[in-house]
């Protein structure tokens, strides 16, 4: 999983590199302070000139400021690679998203990407600038500080040979034990926070019932739950400061009693000077095991946002482009030979069961069907946006799967039921269809789309922006204009799934009748739930539980299919509907 | 998960390079509630806290104390002379009772870490109950007006930034500032002078400091904005990526996402840069100040300046080593001062959004008359009993001491109402509605036309402005509010599901029902069939407002979940706009039994849906403009008969 992480730190590199050398120069620069502080201490001591002192004392200051700039550096160098780390890693999530085929993005719900390429990025960010920085700090300060204790304080530097076990022991024993606590309790946590989301959703219904008391209840339940889950792991952690303390105490009490009996002894191997650097030395070992504990648990927690952001960059795209791909598509032509499909690998319920159905070029056809009766997914399969499970699904008299994706789905324009604009200006909404489509074009396939009559009341006309979801313009206006944006791409097959629901039936009408007289070679395939809007289809299809019941004209359907006449007579009942 | 985008960061609160002042009267009420939940730990926490940091600011004297024996011993010492023994009993002496203050400041640090785990819990439980309590009482008007996003915050956010306050913030502060205190006074214990040079390096310590955070600062609101971008985009772009694929717009969208990528990562460089080499300079200033501290005092040794200090004592070597590192744990120990401080400030602004929602005014609700179960007596008078006798009565004490009872039966009338959300702008004028007991009434017009209004009216989730609304003769005014509006049932167009079974949803309606009557109203609302073909049927789980349902299948539980609760009056807003028309076809009749003696208030656009009601009432920008059953509106010829024929749209 590491290597696919780094693959990602690209031209970053570099400052990467440069932060670890900086960081191991003022690591360096950081020990000899104190070692040389030892004979400054040691110089004033044996009285020495003024001017010896300042000389030393200079030479202090040099290495202090040539630390500092280290230090400064690497801040920038760090910074400069998490943060360039963590663009290439949203960029190359971002391009992997986009090589998605429909069933890898119904299975990562979005909220769920966006989670992954924002809050798990920056966890990973920092994951990184920590690695970089003070996992790499931490480990030489302590092996040079130990060093260096060793050289000095001879064997009074033995003390470690206690104090680090016991305390490495420690923390790993506290971090062990809290990590699993922790993680249950943000499981628990999270959980929470989603009962309080659903309930501020659901107000309405709680006050309409006056459910409060109930929910308070509930929650002060989950509440006090998670408050004693959370005080045991917290209780955990508060161990590590004890713990620290302990091993510092024990530490001084230790280097002062047997420094002192050194210093005194029959043979001193150590002076003051010596004595007070030790002090010193002790004090950043255990601080620097403290930092590599650290490390250790928030390395284990960012490993769970790696995780997620593994998952999205390893997801295989179901569908692929054909080696040597169709590039042209002769005509509009749909043909459904036994075509099976189900959405997921494992479903057990077939979606659509041995489908059989010829389209000729230039037809236009409806489809009706109650909720979950397959109507949608039966179109979908045209532009490939999934693969039949099995028999064979042609366009134009050839397999979609060899055609070249992008030229298939260019021919066969679909306009989704769940439709999207996006924010931009109109113009750059209709451009999705044609990018190079000139103003003509645009109003052009507007008023085909009965767009162009609202669209150019707008005070700004074409270059009137539409808000994030388009929420600035109404149902109906929406749908009308994701049809003209469909209709820009000037496609062999046009595919409308429940586009006009919200288009009064007086406009829907209209736009059909364009689409007789101005593309009348373009197959049109039109999903309704309004029988009008399917009336005049040349051939009109039944569908029911994944299966086709019926097909044939509105007066023949009217004739045998029982279902048909049940929705035509439901939806016109009272008789006197003058459409 | 939560809007992130409606989080504002502390630092977006940050002008440039200054820091917001701190909030003392928040902070005041944080610590007065502190002591409040916990009148003896918090005292005895604090007093663990004081002792552990006194105790840790004295191994300085006791080092002085030991190098100063040492040195003693050491100067008239002859090579191969051992005088451990002698000065041992010296020094041993007081190496023990410095081993005995750290056993007791371990005491108290273990207790004080352990006690602090329990109280930051205990009160945050505490906090989350307080305000989920509050919001529970709030009007409806509240969450309208507030982003659902924000107010997950309060609970998300800000109480993590409450932990981090009272967990780390509010001790350390109190630990620091004892040890600055300690450090402080022995500082001027030793020398005067060499305290005065700590000081004057601590000074540049802020003056530094100071300068680079503005500068972070400056950065972090950039960077702030940037990720909002961001964010943004990649939300869209992630929600609408099955367009995006249908339009092969793949190529295009991801250039549009590294370009605001670029520019997220120049911000978010910068920022981290500053905050990032501020520790190293600062830690460096100190290693400076260590330099100069023992320079100087090198030069007061050899120039025999005279010592200034409280304790009389001369410049000896024996007070620079204690001395020197006293300056490391003074600079320390200020620094992290200033850092808590800093945090403390960034607290307060999550502390006092929590406040804010806890003072929010909660809804109003002066009513006296109250549902109660009712029976007939003997002699055919109303009175009160404790059975479930499926017969309820409006129990209305008077003025003058009397009660009376009124049965229940679902008469609603609305008489000349007025009605805006904000005073400027009006949404109801001079509508009047008389629903009788057993009418379906049913409300058609464009969306804002104001007829979701009119029932947020019946069941005062907001309260009128002008003119009366009276149910059973009682102005509504008068009925406290949950008995108002358990006798009314609500089907909203948008479905609120909660986490749990299907049962557990449907039982919603009523806590007590048995499995039976709920199975009794899933078939009522026509649900029992959809219901009984899941993998699990009735305890099927469902999860994030039953994603794992259609819109369809949400309204019928919903339907069913208001069917169980059995009340005279029902509201249904567009409750069946997303089932297709031929189930709808097959729940009709479902829900023609559903409304058979209750009276029905019907908001729905499609207009078979509300074809065979009592009455219709056509509105338009807030009034009433044709009323009447379909026969007569479709006879006059009106605003109704155009929507009928599909000469009108209505969204």
């Amino acid at each position: 999983m590491f290597k696919r992480f780094l693959k990602s730190v690209r031209e970053y590199k570099r400052p990467s590199i440069l932060t670890i050398i900086f960081i191991v120069l003022e690591v360096i620069i950081e020990v000899i302070i104190p070692f040389i502080t030892a004979d400054l201490i040691n110089d004033i001591r044996a009285g020495i000139e003024v001017s010896e002192l300042i000389k030393t004392g200079a030479l202090l200051i040099v290495l202090a400021l040539c630390s500092l700039s280290c230090g400064g550096l690497a801040g920038f160098t760090c910074s400069k690679a998490s943060a360039g780390f963590a663009k290439n890693l949203r960029h190359d999530m971002f391009k992997k998203i986009q090589t998605y085929s429909f069933e890898n993005i119904d299975k990562f719900s979005s909220s769920s990407l966006v989670t992954r390429m924002t809050t798990d990025v920056s966890n990973v960010q920092m994951a990184y600038m920590m690695l970089i920085r003070i996992a790499v700090r931490a480990p030489l300060m302590l092996l040079f500080s130990m060093i260096m204790a060793f050289i000095m304080g001879g064997k009074l530097a033995l003390t470690f040979v206690v104090v680090v076990p016991v305390l490495v022991g420690g923390f790993l024993l506290v971090a062990r034990n809290a990590m699993p606590a922790f993680k249950r309790v943000f499981k628990k946590y999270d959980k929470l926070n989603e009962s309080i989301e659903e309930n501020v959703r659901g107000m309405r219904v709680i006050k309409g019932f006056s459910r409060e008391e109930y929910e308070k209840e509930k929650f002060g339940k989950a509440s006090d739950d998670i408050r004693l889950d959370f005080t045991k792991a917290e209780r955990i952690v508060a161990l590590n400061n004890p713990l620290m303390q302990i091993c510092i105490y024990f530490n001084m009490a230790f280097i002062l009693l047997v420094g002192s009996k050194l210093i005194l002894g029959v043979n001193p191997t150590i002076d003051v000077g010596e004595l007070s650097a030790m002090l010193t030395y002790g004090m950043q070992v255990l601080m620097q095991l403290m930092m590599l504990s650290m490390i250790y648990v928030m390395l284990t927690m960012s490993s769970e946002s790696m995780k997620r952001i593994s998952e999205v960059l390893v997801e295989e795209p179901q569908l692929k482009n054909p080696e040597n791909p169709v590039v042209t598509m002769k005509d509009g032509s749909v043909d459904f030979e036994n075509v099976c499909f189900k959405y997921a690998y494992k479903a057990n319920r077939m979606a659509l069961e041995g489908v059989n159905l010829h389209i000729d070029s230039g037809m236009t056809v409806g489809i009706l069907g109650g909720t979950g009766s397959s109507k949608s997914t039966v179109v979908q399969l045209i532009p490939r946006l999934y693969d039949v499970t099995s028999g064979s699904l042609k366009v134009g008299g050839t397999d979609v799967r060899d055609y070249d994706i992008s030229v298939l789905r260019d021919n066969v324009a679909m306009v989704l039921q769940k439709n999207l604009l996006f924010s931009g200006t109109i113009k750059e909404n209709l451009r999705w269809g044609n990018e190079n489509a000139t103003d003509e074009e645009l109003i052009e396939a507007c008023k085909l789309a009965r767009a162009d009559e609202f669209v150019s009341r707008f005070p700004a006309g074409y270059d009137t922006r539409i808000e994030q979801g388009g929420t600035n313009v109404s149902g109906g206006q929406k749908q009308r204009l994701c049809i003209a944006r469909a209709l820009l791409k000037k496609p062999k097959i046009l595919i409308l799934d429940d586009s006009t629901s919200a288009v009064d039936m007086k406009t829907d009408a209209l736009i059909r009748e364009g689409f007789k007289h101005y593309i009348p070679e373009t197959t049109k395939i039109i999903i309704a739930q309004r029988v009008a809007s399917v009336m005049d289809a040349d051939m009109i299809i039944i569908m029911e539980n994944g299966a086709i019941v019926d097909k044939g004209t509105h007066a023949e359907l009217l004739e045998r299919c029982d279902i048909y006449r049940e929705i035509y007579e439901q939806q016109t009942n009272g008789g006197d509907k003058n459409d | 998960m939560t809007d992130k985008k409606n989080v504002s960061s502390p630092n977006m609160k940050m002008k440039k390079g200054s820091r917001p002042p701190l909030d003392m009267k928040v902070l005041g009420r944080i610590v007065k509630m502190l002591f409040k939940s916990y009148p003896v730990l918090i005292p005895l926490t604090a007093f663990c806290i004081i002792f552990s940091a006194i105790v840790s600011s004295i191994p300085a004297i006791f080092i002085q104390k030991v190098t100063a024996i040492i040195e003693e011993f050491a100067d008239g010492k002859l090579p191969g002379e051992n005088l451990w023994p002698e000065a041992s009993k010296q020094i041993v002496p007081l190496v023990l009772i410095l081993v005995g203050l750290y056993a007791l400041a371990m005491v108290f640090l273990t207790l004080y870490t352990q006690l602090m785990a329990y109280i930051t819990q205990g009160f945050l439980c505490k906090m989350r109950e307080k305000m989920f309590d509050g919001m529970q009482d709030l009007p409806i008007s509240y969450f309208d007006t507030h982003k659902h996003g924000d107010i997950m915050s309060y609970y998300t956010n800000d109480i993590d930034t409450l932990r981090q306050l009272i967990s780390q913030s509010l001790p350390h502060l109190l630990q620091s500032a004892v040890i600055v205190t300690t450090v402080l006074c022995l500082m001027l214990w030793y020398s005067i002078w060499m305290t005065l040079i700590v000081l004057c390096g601590v000074f540049a310590m802020f003056f530094v400091s100071k300068k680079i955070g503005g500068g972070s600062a400056k950065y972090f609101i950039k960077l702030q904005s940037s990720i909002a971008r961001e964010e943004g985009y990649v939300q869209e772009m992630m929600t609408g990526q099955k367009v995006v694929k249908v339009f092969c717009r793949e190529e295009e969208v991801s250039r549009g996402f590294d370009e605001i990528n670029e520019a997220l990562f120049e911000e978010a460089y910068r920022a981290n840069a500053y905050a990032n080499s501020l520790g190293p300079i600062i830690m460096n200033i100190g290693n400076v100040l260590y330099v100069i501290c023992a320079i100087a005092t090198g030069i007061f040794l050899t120039s025999r300046v005279k010592n200034l200090s409280i304790s009389g004592l001369a410049f000896s070597i024996d007070i620079l080593i204690p001395f020197l590192n006293m300056t490391k744990q003074f600079t320390g120990n200020v620094n992290q001062l200033s850092q808590q401080i800093n945090s403390i400030v960034m607290a307060m602004a999550g502390a006092k959004r929590i406040f804010d929602l806890m003072d929010e005014k909660p809804e109003e609700d002066n009513g006296y008359v109250t549902l109660v179960n009712c029976k007939t007596d003997d002699n055919g008078n109303i009175c009160e009993t404790e059975e479930h006798t499926n017969m309820w009565a409006w129990k209305h004490p008077h003025g003058d001491g009397t009660l009376t009872y009124t049965r229940l039966c679902g008469d609603v009338r609305l008489l000349d109402v007025d009605f805006g959300y904000t005073p400027d702008k009006q949404v109801l004028h001079n509508v009047s509605v008389y629903a009788e007991p057993g009418q379906k009434v049913a409300f058609v017009g464009a969306t804002g036309a104001g007829k979701t209004t009119i029932t947020n009216l019946i069941n005062r989730f907001y309260d009128i402005e002008d003119g009366k609304i009276s149910y059973d003769g009682i102005n509504i005014n008068k009925i406290r509010k949950s008995d108002l509006r358990r006798s009314l049932g609500i089907v909203l167009q948008d479905t609120n599901l909660f986490t749990g079974t299907v049962m557990d949803n449907i039982r919603y309606g009523k806590l007590d029902a048995t499995d039976e009557e709920c199975k009794a109203a899933a078939r009522l609302a026509g649900a029992d069939d959809f219901i009984s073909r899941l993998p699990l049927g009735y305890d099927t789980l469902l999860t994030n407002n039953g994603t794992n349902l259609s819109q369809g299948q949400r309204q019928l539980i919903a339907i069913a979940r208001a069917a169980v609760a059995d009340p005279p009056v029902m509201i249904l807003d567009e409750a069946t706009s997303s089932i297709d028309t031929r189930t709808e076809a097959i729940v009709q009749r479902g829900m023609d039994k559903l409304m058979e003696g209750r009276t029905v208030f019907v908001i729905a656009h499609r207009l078979s849906t509300v074809m065979n009601s009592d009455v219709i009432m056509v509105l338009d920008h807030g009034r009433i403009i044709e009323r009447g059953n379909h026969e007569k509106l479709i006879a006059e010829k009106g605003t109704y008969y155009q929507l009928y024929t599909g000469a009108f749209e209505l969204e």
